[in-house]
């Protein structure tokens, strides 16, 4: 495998009551490469991302983390500690703890229960959580509970978090679902900016968005590839236009 | 971090108000004679040293579920383990003072006809070694229930359920005689402890004293542990545990680490109240008791330690004054408490009585601005 290989699925399988979700999957993400994974409802996206992330066990199939990683034998707090971080498709923050705290407690530190216990603040830690609020656009809302936040502004904390993680590898589901335009652009603009440092692996529907961000496109569809390579080029596929327009 | 940080007004005021109490209670009942009004009857000074077991009991549950979402309906186990684990070394200070005058096995053994101590008897005839196992076995018996329900993931009702069956079991094999624990009858006709007479005032005194001040150093280390950076990934597992795992945080690890602290702060609670009430019987590990623990938590205040503490006393009194007064009625009393607290007092006493003192005297900082949104 080339040395610039972050992420190498090979002939995943995984169905729930012989009803196959992800279906002889393969993929390669390189490092610092960005991703957008699209394909309709229940293709199979999250459930790829449940299965990198340690969530779901695949049945079959090979998932490797960088050289030789094998990412089948890895919990989620497991996956999060090799850099693998994640935004999930329906927002999730910790609502009882401030914007400041939830960055706070994502920031990479000693996860250990007594490490944690023993924990004093740094100042370096301030300086990024602040350089974090700012990059997010919450600072203003920092001592506000998460869970006050607008439906947009929780997709940012979460972006916030993970960022906060310094993963080597993101992967972010729907991170524009419920966002306005304005706030949508400003996403991909964020995204962009992080790719290239870290690899990131964006699963959206939103296509305005998926074009903002510029990069490689793959279509899933009934947990396999479908098609991959520019969004024109993926769009003037007829298997793509078929599985879209003939739901 | 620092003693300041830790007593906030809360914790503040009710330390306050318990060493006020621990202060004057002696004086009341060893300083001022009989027939004064200020005096405190030796049976009232141990029956709030009792209450403060309780509460440090209601502390030690809130720390587990308050915090960490984990609702154990079998605290009451660890409560009595500990209490056990004092009476035992009551038990053998007893020597042969007792109605078989055996100097080293307790009246029951010899009543069983058996012919010297079982191997878990022995070392219990030294203080520091029972004191010790009431925090050991305790702990001990959380860790090994902790790290099965907490690595298979058992949560919510299930583990409710679990560990209601766990006091459950242990109520049963207490009861037997062949455990040898006492059975049926426990143990009990306590002498002295440590040299020191149990019928005596002033062992009682010291008895409330040692009770208050555990109390007060189980609410400052379960305050230290919510306080810091680890308290608040309690609370992150607390409302979204699938995230803290993401976050890289091995939740049983956390969740196993309060839980342990837990029960031993709830068999120290045991160890202190068996000494005060002169007896311990496998009651106490009867579901119902580890019910009513998690009654006097929602009633004083969920998550607030200081809360859980005053739920207890409250419950506790009210149930001495009811049942000495129609008895029939405590359970439905009890009911009719927590009901009322679940439907208009959602944030327990505790909470009603911060909310009323804001509304009194409202803050001069204005109003959040999150209504403009809206
Ligand atoms: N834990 C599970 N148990 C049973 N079925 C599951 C489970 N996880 C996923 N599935 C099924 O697998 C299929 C793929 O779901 P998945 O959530 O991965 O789709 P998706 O591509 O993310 O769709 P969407 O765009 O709606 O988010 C769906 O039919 C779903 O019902
Ligand atoms: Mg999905």
């Amino acid at each position: 495998m080339s040395e610039k290989t972050q992420l190498y699925l090979n002939g995943v399988s995984r169905s729930f009551d012989g009803f196959k979700a992800i279906n002889n999957l393969s993929l390669i993400i390189e490092r610092g490469e960005m991703r957008a994974v699209i394909g309709p409802n229940g293709a199979g996206k999250t459930t790829m991302m449940d299965i990198i992330t340690g969530k779901t066990r695949p049945d079959t199939g090979e998932v490797i983390w960088g050289e030789d990683t094998d990412l089948t034998k890895v919990d989620e707090a497991g996956s999060a500690r090799l850099g693998i971080g994640r935004k999930f498709q329906k927002p999730t923050v910790f609502e009882t703890h401030t914007v400041e705290d939830n960055l706070h407690l994502s920031l990479k530190a000693d996860r250990s229960v007594f490490g944690t216990l023993f924990h004093r603040t740094t100042d370096a830690e301030r300086a990024r959580v602040d350089e974090l609020l700012d990059l997010v656009r919450l600072t203003a809302q920092r001592d506000d509970l998460a869970g006050d936040l607008s439906h947009g502004q929780k997709q940012w904390l979460e972006i916030g978090m993970l960022l906060a993680q310094d993963p080597e590898l993101l992967l972010v589901d729907e991170p524009a679902a419920g966002m306005t335009d304005a706030e949508t652009m400003r996403t991909a603009e964020l995204l962009r900016d992080i790719a290239g440092k870290h690899s990131v692996v964006v699963v959206e529907h939103d296509m305005e968005f998926v074009r903002a961000l510029g990069c490689k496109v793959t279509v899933l569809h009934q947990g396999a590839v479908l098609a991959d390579g520019s969004l024109d080029h993926v769009s003037a596929n007829p298997e793509v236009i078929e599985t879209y327009l003939g739901r | 971090m620092s003693l300041t940080k830790l007593i906030d007004r809360r914790m503040g005021i009710f330390l306050g108000l318990l060493f006020l109490v621990t202060v004057c209670v002696p004086l009341g009942n060893l300083v001022m004679s009989p027939d004064s009004a200020l005096h405190v009857p030796s049976f009232a000074v141990a029956l709030m040293g009792k209450y403060l077991c309780y509460a440090l009991l209601a502390v030690a549950l809130d720390l587990v579920w308050g915090y960490c979402g984990i609702l154990s309906l079998g605290h009451g186990a660890f409560f009595a383990l500990g209490g056990y684990a004092m009476g035992m070394h009551l038990m053998r200070e007893i020597g042969d003072r007792g109605v078989y005058a055996n100097p080293d096995l307790p009246d029951f053994m010899v009543f069983l006809n058996w012919d010297r101590l079982p191997w878990f008897w022995h070392g219990f005839d030294m203080f520091w070694f029972a004191a010790i196992m009431a925090l050991v076995v305790p702990g001990l018996l959380a860790f090994v229930f902790g790290w099965f329900a907490f690595r298979s993931r058992v949560t919510g009702v299930y583990l409710s359920i679990i560990t209601q069956a766990m006091t459950y079991a242990l109520m049963l094999a207490f009861f037997r005689n062949e455990m040898g624990f006492g059975g049926n009858n426990g143990l009990t006709d306590f002498k002295d402890v440590l040299g020191f007479d149990l019928q005596s005032d002033a062992t009682r005194v010291g008895l409330f004293v040692c009770s208050a001040l555990a109390l007060a150093g189980g609410l400052l280390l379960s305050k230290w542990i919510t306080a810091s950076k680890l308290g608040k990934v309690l609370v992150s597992i607390r409302d979204a545990e699938s995230r803290t795992r993401f976050l890289g945080y091995r939740v049983e690890g956390y969740k196993l680490f309060v839980f342990v602290v837990s029960a031993m702060l709830a068999g120290l609670a045991g160890a202190l109240y068996t000494p005060q009430v002169g007896i311990i019987n496998p009651g106490e590990f009867s579901p119902a008791n580890s019910i009513e623990i998690v009654i006097w938590v929602a009633l004083g205040g969920r998550g607030t330690l200081v809360g859980a503490a005053l739920g207890a006393i409250i419950v506790a009194l009210s149930k001495t004054l009811l049942t000495g007064w129609i008895p029939e009625i405590w359970l439905f009393a009890l009911g009719a408490m927590f009901i009322l607290v679940t439907l208009y007092l959602p944030k327990g006493v505790l909470g009603f009585i911060e909310a009323s003192r804001d509304r009194l005297r409202p803050k001069a900082k204005a109003a959040p601005v999150k209504e403009a949104e809206a």
